[in-house]
């Protein structure tokens, strides 16, 4: 987080930097089936992140000993470009950080995915975060989960994530960097379509229950139109087949 | 999952069904805190933190170092975590497992989002400042790190002093500043057997648990939160817990500040 010394005034007239209302997504963009090699992937643009996201499997476990003979097992790997930020060269490779959210949406799909119809399997999910501009956990799982449905895997419910934050004082949907950079909470969820059960909660900052619950009620409407996006997605993936 | 731990699991699932603990406590309550501070000579801070049979120690070191670029005014604080081998035979020696870096981050995001250190505080002059090492090892293992690390850090940072800085040289002999502590979290984790919902986890009850949240709370308002392992939690029982997480920030801080 940024020294919040130089904060600049991020909502004027109830209208954010971007000119969105504070219940407003970026503009979304998402395209099934964009890897050759891949069993599923999925491309996605989400404001100015840019996404790819790739699953192979199911498949042999590598290596041999971490094999479930009643599931298949996931692995997940979040990672951000070197090129990805407005900053400096970033390190490739997996930093602390990207161990972190790795685990945390890995813990997602082996919620929906249904694994036991896999025994002794693996299932890789692989999300590469090629220019980043804030909630880009949020956004891998949109573009993995359109994957995984675009590779033939079952899952028992689709889901989306989406980040909620406090943006001077006021309660926020999808932040994007700037806004991240000097909010005063920041609050990435994924939920599943069908039951609004929570897969993914991750908070910091300062937040009240109650606009705590107000965050959620944004995030079960943005998930509506992530959705629908998500749905184009997948069939426009098979038009002209 | 061993055969050992899959017939444990569903004896604690069943037992909750009825609402029982397999150490006999109530739902969302906590086992006993025991805290020693200053069990350290060597370290700028330091305490361990019990809570049952969970036994952590945390130790701060205090260094002069370079400011962050985009922070060149303020301090810095780096919690971590290890989980030390002798602490459970679960635990394996070499880089640190995902597991143990989400125990770090979740620690160290609660003590950061609650404004804990007075980061400004620990500014000497351009281009000196104080970085604030906490290092938290696990030392017995029994369940819930998330909140006893947090107990083991909070408690080491309240008895830390700084060393002196002057002319360059850093005189560890001269302690006499203490940090500026100016807010104090505590984290309550909980965790979710099909509908049942438990405070503070023992080991037994964790490898059964399908969900978990830890919520940090400096008992005005939640400054962290981190859901995990693969169930899921309503938005209703979100609600739910964060209020019962505010309610007893007052009972944890209160061992912490004592």
């Amino acid at each position: 987080m940024a020294s919040k010394i130089n904060k600049p005034k991020l909502i004027h007239d109830g209208k954010r930097l971007d000119g969105r209302g504070p219940d407003e997504l970026r503009e979304i963009k998402i395209e099934a089936g964009i890897l050759k090699n891949a069993n599923g992937s999925a491309y996605l643009e989400w404001g100015k992140n840019r996404i790819i996201a790739a699953v192979y499997g199911p498949k042999e476990v590598m290596p041999k000993h971490f094999a479930d003979p009643n599931a298949a097992i996931i692995k997940c790997r979040y990672s951000m470009a070197p090129f990805s930020s407005l900053e400096e060269h970033g390190r490739s490779g997996q930093n602390r950080r990207a161990v972190e959210i790795s685990k945390v949406i890995k813990e997602v799909f082996e919620n929906v995915v249904v694994l036991n119809e896999y025994p002794n399997s693996e299932i890789d999910i692989f999300m590469e975060v090629l220019q980043s501009d804030g909630s880009t956990r949020a956004a891998c799982i949109n573009a993995a989960a359109v994957a995984l449905a675009s590779a033939g895997i079952p899952m028992k419910d689709m889901v989306y994530g989406v980040s909620v934050g406090k943006v001077d004082g006021e309660i926020c949907v999808d932040v994007d960097m700037l806004e991240d950079n000097y909010s005063d909470a920041d609050m990435p969820l994924a939920i599943s379509h069908r039951d609004d059960r929570i897969l993914l909660l991750q908070m910091d900052g300062d937040m009240s229950n109650e606009e705590i619950g107000r965050g959620f009620d944004m995030a079960v409407e943005a998930g509506k139109k992530i959705r629908e996006l998500q749905r184009e997605a997948l069939l426009a993936m098979y038009k002209g087949v | 999952m061993s055969g050992i731990n899959t017939l444990k699991g569903a004896y604690i699932r069943s037992a909750l069904k009825e609402g029982k603990r397999n150490d006999s406590r109530e739902q969302f309550q906590m086992r006993e805190i025991e805290i020693n501070r200053e069990v350290l000579s060597n370290a700028e801070g330091s305490a361990r933190a019990r809570l049952g049979n969970t036994d952590v120690i945390a130790g701060v070191k205090v260094v002069v170092e370079e400011p962050h670029s985009d922070t060149p005014e303020e301090g810095n604080l780096i919690v971590s975590a290890e989980l030390l081998p002798m602490a459970s035979a679960d635990f394996e020696t070499g880089p640190p497992s995902p597991a143990a870096i989400e125990l770090a981050r979740v620690v160290d995001r609660g003590i950061r989002a609650g404004s804990c250190v007075d980061l400004q505080s620990l500014f000497i002059e351009k281009g000196k400042v104080y970085s604030v090492y906490v290092d938290i090892y696990v030392l017995d293992y029994d369940g819930n790190l998330f909140d006893v690390c947090t107990i083991a850090a909070m408690s080491a940072l309240m008895n830390t002093r700084l060393p002196k800085y002057s002319d360059g040289e850093v005189d560890r002999k001269d302690r006499s500043a203490k940090l500026k502590i100016d807010n104090v979290v505590s984290s309550a984790t909980f965790g979710k057997f099909g509908g049942d919902i438990i405070l503070d986890m023992n080991a037994d009850e964790e490898q059964a648990a399908d969900a978990r949240i830890t919520i940090t709370t400096d008992g005005k308002v939640v400054r962290a939160m981190q859901k995990g392992l693969n169930g899921d939690f309503s938005i209703k029982e979100v609600e739910q817990l964060v209020d019962i997480a505010l309610k007893k920030n007052s009972e944890i801080t209160g061992h912490i500040k004592r």
